[in-house]
């Protein structure tokens, strides 16, 4: 039990005032973040962590991931009262979500909503508490081959699991893989793609495409469609909770396989927005009466809910371990441990001992903290929607640029944001997918680094990527993913018959 | 009585700033990512600085890592004028113009004083050969190149490997990782069969028996006799050359202004840093990384500059590591 008395040690290291005050703060930003549309999980951390970069690591971490839990309830909100998914990971709770609150039901809908969340990470929690030992050791198996054979695990996944077009989430990506190679290229030590500007040795900053992405597209489309935000009154009275509370015993495999899904995605990087909808999906799949979802059906708001928590709670578990981030917040967070002095990686958890298991006590207590803050304060956020849209929209549209400024302190970031907001409206305009363009901006990097040092170390074979159980299963993983569309209709077909 | 302890404060430290003190806060860049020597280094001085009261305003560590470093460079290039930004540099700032083409000189930049040397060490597994001698011939007879790791290719740990080579005769694969760390974790899994990292990079494997140095490379050994495993101290390990292999390489610390300060603003930040080294921070890193303690400044610090140009430059050179 030598991960209790380590957590334990956590919660000592966290039950300060400070601590608590920072993790109240946070949650409350973070609610607040991901109330408002256009915002979200990654972009709140992402503007907001510059605030701690003078704090110490243990203190700061706990505040930014108390913005992001806090973000994942205020996600929520919005997916269910307006419609608008703050996360690409709560677009499946609206389609169950959204319908209940026009039905007037959206008390019922948000308790479960946020009671869902709060199942899912503390199954994550759990897994991370006993599993994190263990990881370390299992972290230092990653050479170069095993890193690009992950990589291309989340890739293919993304394109063999993703809902879109397959060639336009393929386009999207390819395109987010070129604009990751802008700068310096670590390999060979050239420069490429810069054209001769000291703006763009440094590279592409992913924060700076995401606040543009999602955060000024999400206006843009906002002021041409309806320059209002629409929404559905809301309080939540304690039977109504009690009421969802005690039919939560019917729903425990619909929970259980949610949870399930939710941490093995979050492990493997890059899951999230996949564990949302493989849990709505399987719900759907295995329900009595398939044809009720979409029409407000509350098992439709807990599947997604529960696997999107519990994949980006246990996303945070590869980036601390491998300094690989499993999710967009993750990979903020991840630039976050960076920027405090702490490398990420197989050390961390020997080495930072007071920060790593602060970090996990402070994912318990934050989640209940947060479970009780939001189930209080969903109608003051609610009132947000009477703030007319003209005083809303200028106001998110300085704290991203403020966001973007922030991040490198230069003024072509908020250039390129602005750029990048218009390369956003124009994707969804025409339906292309955003979340692969990003995680390739995010990974292509790496991607590529880790597939040119596995070239070199092998003298060019490709049979490196099948050189042993790890990565060879890796490998042949993301392949049948890739393929998974064609043996899906392959079984379909054979069904038919 | 206040009065007097203020005055006498005033009167001894007011001489050497007379003329010029900042007025915002200083930001010392950092040319390499989070938790490397560099930015180790920056966080040890700012703490010094604050600590023993060096300077009335606070001192931030601005991380400029991106491409290799070289957003540091044309960032302090950029700044001219601006004395509120200090860099701390080592020796990319002859290696990136040569090898990437960046559009920068050093001699553009205002010096202030060179404050350290760091040392390369050449480590493998500690389930690896155990001396220089057991570690060649391992390399000769492998069927496949050995796998050296390092940080950033075309930089220090890219030309010592080539020298290694020449010197040795064996051959190596170089990896280029991001940063020293990444090599550090590679070598401790037996991705890699070595590395060359600095002592600050490699310490906590070291001291963690994942990891074995087998010879330092300068013309003598590192001078700290404290233990630093359970048995063993930096003093402890040869040099190459007393293990047969003739390679020496040594990398400056510097602190660095942009160009066009005035002499007042450069003379503060001389005297600050000169203070620096003298406090017990400083001397506690020193021992703890194994840095090799120097403070130039002046005509003695471009001097040195010059001659160092001179020998990084010849080294990139024959190692065909210049971009035409």
């Amino acid at each position: 039990m030598e991960a209790f008395g380590l957590l334990l040690h956590g919660f000592a290291v966290l039950l300060t005032w400070k601590t608590l005050v920072l993790m109240m703060v946070g949650l409350v930003l973070g609610i607040f973040v991901g109330v408002l549309p256009g915002l979200g999980g990654p972009n709140g951390v992402a503007i907001l962590l510059p605030l701690t970069f003078t704090m110490d690591p243990t203190s700061a971490i706990v505040m930014l991931s108390c913005i992001y839990w806090g973000a994942l309830f205020g996600g929520a909100i919005t997916s269910i009262l307006f419609n608008i998914p703050g996360e690409a990971w709560s677009v499946a709770t609206t389609f169950d979500g959204y319908p209940m609150a026009q039905q007037g039901r959206a008390a019922e809908a948000l308790t479960a909503a946020f009671t869902s969340s709060f199942i899912g990470s503390l199954v994550a929690v759990l897994l991370i508490t006993f599993l994190a030992p263990m990881i370390s050791s299992f972290a230092l198996k990653f050479g170069p081959p095993e890193f690009f054979a992950v990589y291309l695990l989340t890739f293919c996944s993304f394109v063999g699991l993703g809902r879109e077009a397959k060639h336009k989430t393929v386009i999207s990506m390819s395109l987010g893989l070129l604009l990751a190679g802008v700068g310096m290229d670590t390999v060979s030590g050239n420069l490429r793609m810069t054209f001769g500007s000291a703006d763009l040795l440094r590279g592409i900053n992913f924060l700076v495409a995401v606040i543009g992405l999602f955060g000024i597209s999400e206006i843009l489309l906002t002021m041409e469609e309806r320059l209002a935000l629409r929404g559905h009154a809301a309080s939540i009275s304690l039977r109504v909770v009690l009421g969802v509370w005690r039919d939560l015993p019917k729903y425990w495999v619909t929970l259980l396989r949610s949870s399930f899904i939710g941490c093995w995605l979050g492990i493997t990087p890059g899951g999230a927005i996949a564990a949302s909808f493989m849990g709505y999906n399987l719900a759907k799949r295995f329900a009595e009466e398939p044809e009720s979802f979409g029409k407000g059906r509350i098992e439709g708001v807990f599947a997604p809910e529960t696997a999107a928590h519990a994949s980006g709670t246990s996303a945070l578990l590869p980036m601390l371990a491998l300094g690989i981030p499993g999710s967009g917040t993750a990979a903020i967070l991840l630039g976050g441990l960076m920027v405090w002095g702490l490398n990420p990686g197989p050390l961390l958890f020997v080495e930072h001992k007071d920060f790593v298991w602060g970090l996990i006590a402070s994912m318990y207590l934050g989640n209940v903290v947060g479970l009780v803050l939001v189930l209080t304060t969903v109608p003051i956020f609610a009132s947000i929607l009477r703030v007319p849209f003209a005083a809303v929209a200028p106001m998110i549209v300085v704290s991203c640029a403020i966001g973007a400024y922030a991040i490198q302190n230069a003024m072509f970031d908020i250039w390129l944001m602005l750029g990048f907001g218009i390369v956003g409206y124009v994707f969804k305009k025409i339906g292309i997918p955003l979340a692969p363009f990003t995680l390739a901006l995010v990974l292509g990097n790496r991607a590529e680094d880790a597939f040119r040092l596995s070239m070199i170390g092998s003298g060019g074979d490709l049979k490196v990527f099948w050189s042993n159980g790890l990565v060879g299963s890796i490998t042949t993983l993301a392949i049948l993913l890739l393929f998974w569309p064609v043996f899906d209709r392959l079984r379909a077909k054979v069904a038919m018959r | 009585m206040k009065v007097a302890i203020t005055l006498a404060a005033a009167l001894c430290g007011a001489p050497a700033f007379a003329g010029w003190e900042p007025t915002k806060p200083v930001e010392i860049v950092v040319a390499a990512g989070a938790g490397g020597a560099s930015d180790q280094m920056a966080r040890m001085m700012q703490a010094a600085i604050q600590k023993n009261n060096l300077m009335k305003q606070p001192m931030v560590v601005s991380l400029k890592g991106g491409a290799s470093g070289a957003e540091a460079l044309m960032y302090m290039k950029s700044s001219e004028g601006d004395p509120n930004k200090v860099l701390i540099a080592y020796s990319l700032i002859y290696m990136l113009p040569l090898s990437a083409k960046i559009p920068f000189n050093w001699r553009e930049l205002t010096p202030v004083s060179v404050i350290a040397l760091d040392q390369f060490v050449l480590w493998d597994n500690s389930a690896g050969p155990k001396t220089v001698k057991e570690f060649v011939a391992a390399a000769k007879a492998a069927s496949s190149p050995f796998k050296m790791g390092g940080t950033g290719s075309k930089r220090e740990d890219h030309v010592l490997t080539v020298f290694l080579e020449q010197k040795t005769g064996a051959k190596f694969s170089y990896l280029p990782y991001k940063s020293g760390g990444e090599a550090a974790t590679q070598l401790v899994g037996n991705h890699t069969e070595s590395n060359v990292n600095n002592p600050s990079e490699n310490l906590e494997v070291w001291r963690a028996g994942q990891v074995r140095p087998l010879c330092v490379f300068d013309k003598e050994r590192i001078s700290y006799t404290s233990k630093v495993t359970e048995t063993q101290s930096w003093a402890d390990i040869p040099t190459c050359k007393e293990e047969g292999v003739d390679v020496q390489y040594l990398m400056l610390r510097a602190m660095f202004l942009p160009g066009k300060v005035t002499p007042e603003q450069q003379a503060f930040y001389v005297e600050l840093f000169h203070k620096v080294t003298q406090t017990a921070e400083y001397k506690d890193y020193m021992e703890k990384q194994a840095l090799k303690p120097i403070f130039l400044t002046g005509k003695d610090m471009v001097q040195f500059l010059e001659e160092d140009d001179a020998v990084n430059k010849s080294l990139m050179t024959e190692a065909g590591f210049v971009a035409k």
